[in-house]
């Protein structure tokens, strides 16, 4: 009661070390660093919503800011860049600031929140909303909920609801929207109302195959696999190909494609009867291992 | 009269601030958690209208007072409770409840007597409320 009524002189120190310490934020952010490969922009634009919402904070301690910060978020890239992973690791950044009481993300789509017939929508998106409060409701592919073909479509309705709580309950629920950028425009362009409410709009930029490289192997490292010399050379080659090939989802892809490559190494390593093993056996990627994939089957037709 | 049903009913009426920490208590312990309201304060009333469906898999607190704010601008003048039902094997049964919203006005009870026979009476309490027809009480 006495701290409202004293009045703060624009002299008072204040501790930003403190407050940075106590967050535990720079954890959150050499994470990311670490476990993810390249995306530039998009670290810098979390750093700097961070920064910004330490500020926020500090200020707070000194009776300066009144209003909380919007943060609903619109993350917009090609599939396999790293949007719901990032999506998880912003939730833990605003869980550990405090802007989010849980820290937990509730990842949907339109199905999870429009409903199939008349007095269905409003309900369960109601339930989707009051269980992502306290946390991050992440929408991925957000504009299926908007079909201007059909009029009579629920996911007005379910937009409208969402806005609502977007706008009203700031503090109990932060939303991030996920999906192509040339689609997000447009859904953007036939919604202002849910383009104002957005803040942070965030560009996921597709990797370079260099990156892409570095992500194999990060994957790998974590599944206890390793390439052997010529199989890296062999996956490198495969990336190149890969990329000019139709439905490549960057990360994604190369997740597949190890999948596979694992599936061959274990067939390979079944079908070698009489050699004896070693442990190297079962950890190395060999280049016949990628070398098999349809990718390079197809290339001399084209 | 004040009637006292369920848990903190002695106490005077919870806070918001203080329903959201029992609530936050029953969504740890994984309590599914319902919104009820009735107009029949009698005692032996038990099942009381669902304000909607019981909430299940809730992290915050925050949505269930969303429910229960739109429960009390729909039915200000009625009693509204909140019920935390554990559905673990042994339990089965509702593990907490406590009022929420009451009437501005709460008429209370009457004591009704039955003669019978050989001078035997018959005790019981009936509500002034209840009087009315359902719907139209406490307006």
């Amino acid at each position: 009661m006495d701290d409202d009524s004293e009045q703060v002189s624009d002299a008072t120190p204040v501790d930003l070390k403190k407050v940075y310490e106590e967050s535990n934020i720079q954890e959150v952010l050499d994470q990311l660093e670490k476990e993810l490969v390249g995306l530039r922009p998009v670290k810098d634009r979390i750093r700097e919503i961070a920064a910004l919402l330490l500020i926020d904070k500090l200020r707070e301690q000194v009776q300066l800011s009144a209003q909380s910060p919007s943060l609903h978020m619109c993350f917009t890239g090609n599939p396999g860049t790293g949007k719901t992973t990032v999506a998880m690791r912003m939730a833990e950044i605003l869980h550990r600031l405090g802007y989010v009481r849980q820290g937990h993300v509730v990842a949907v789509t339109r199905d999870d929140l429009v409903g199939q017939y008349i007095g269905h929508t409003a309900p369960k998106t109601r339930e989707v909303l009051k269980k992502a409060m306290g946390g991050v409701l992440f929408i991925d592919e957000a504009y299926y909920l908007y079909k201007p073909e059909n009029e009579r479509d629920y996911g007005a309705e379910s937009i409208e609801i969402l806005l609502q709580v977007m706008e009203n309950q700031r503090d109990d629920l932060v939303v991030i929207l996920a999906g192509y950028k040339d689609r997000m425009d447009k859904f953007f362009q036939s919604n202002p109302g849910m383009s104002s409410r957005i803040a942070h709009h965030i560009d996921f930029p597709d990797y370079s195959a260099e990156e892409l490289l570095q992500i194999a192997k990060l994957m790998m490292a974590k599944l206890n696999y390793r390439f052997s010399p010529d199989g890296e050379k062999a996956f490198a080659d495969y990336i190149e190909k890969r990329m000019q090939m139709p439905n490549f989802a960057n990360a994604r892809s190369i997740r597949n494609a190890l999948d596979r490559a694992r599936l061959r190494q274990a067939n390979r390593l079944f079908a070698s009867h009489g050699k004896a093993l070693t442990r190297k056996d079962l950890v190395t990627l060999e280049p016949e291992d990628i070398l098999a994939s349809r990718v390079f089957a197809q290339q001399p037709e084209q | 009269m004040r009637i006292t049903q369920g848990q903190f009913s002695f106490l005077p009426d919870l806070t918001d601030e203080q329903i959201t920490s029992q609530i936050q208590y029953m969504l740890k312990n994984n309590w599914a958690v319902n919104v009820e309201y009735t107009d029949d304060p009698h005692p032996r009333n038990t099942y009381w209208e669902m304000w909607g469906m019981p909430m299940f898999d809730l992290k915050d607190p925050a949505g269930i007072m969303m429910e229960i704010r739109e429960c009390r601008s729909t039915y200000p003048n009625l009693y509204i409770r909140v019920t935390a039902f554990d559905s673990s094997r042994g339990w089965e049964t509702p593990r907490m409840s406590f009022i929420v919203n009451r009437p501005p006005d709460e008429p209370g009870f009457g004591l009704v007597r039955q003669e019978q026979s050989g001078r035997h009476i018959h005790y019981t309490i009936h509500s002034y409320a209840t009087d009315k027809p359902e719907g139209s009480r406490y307006r």
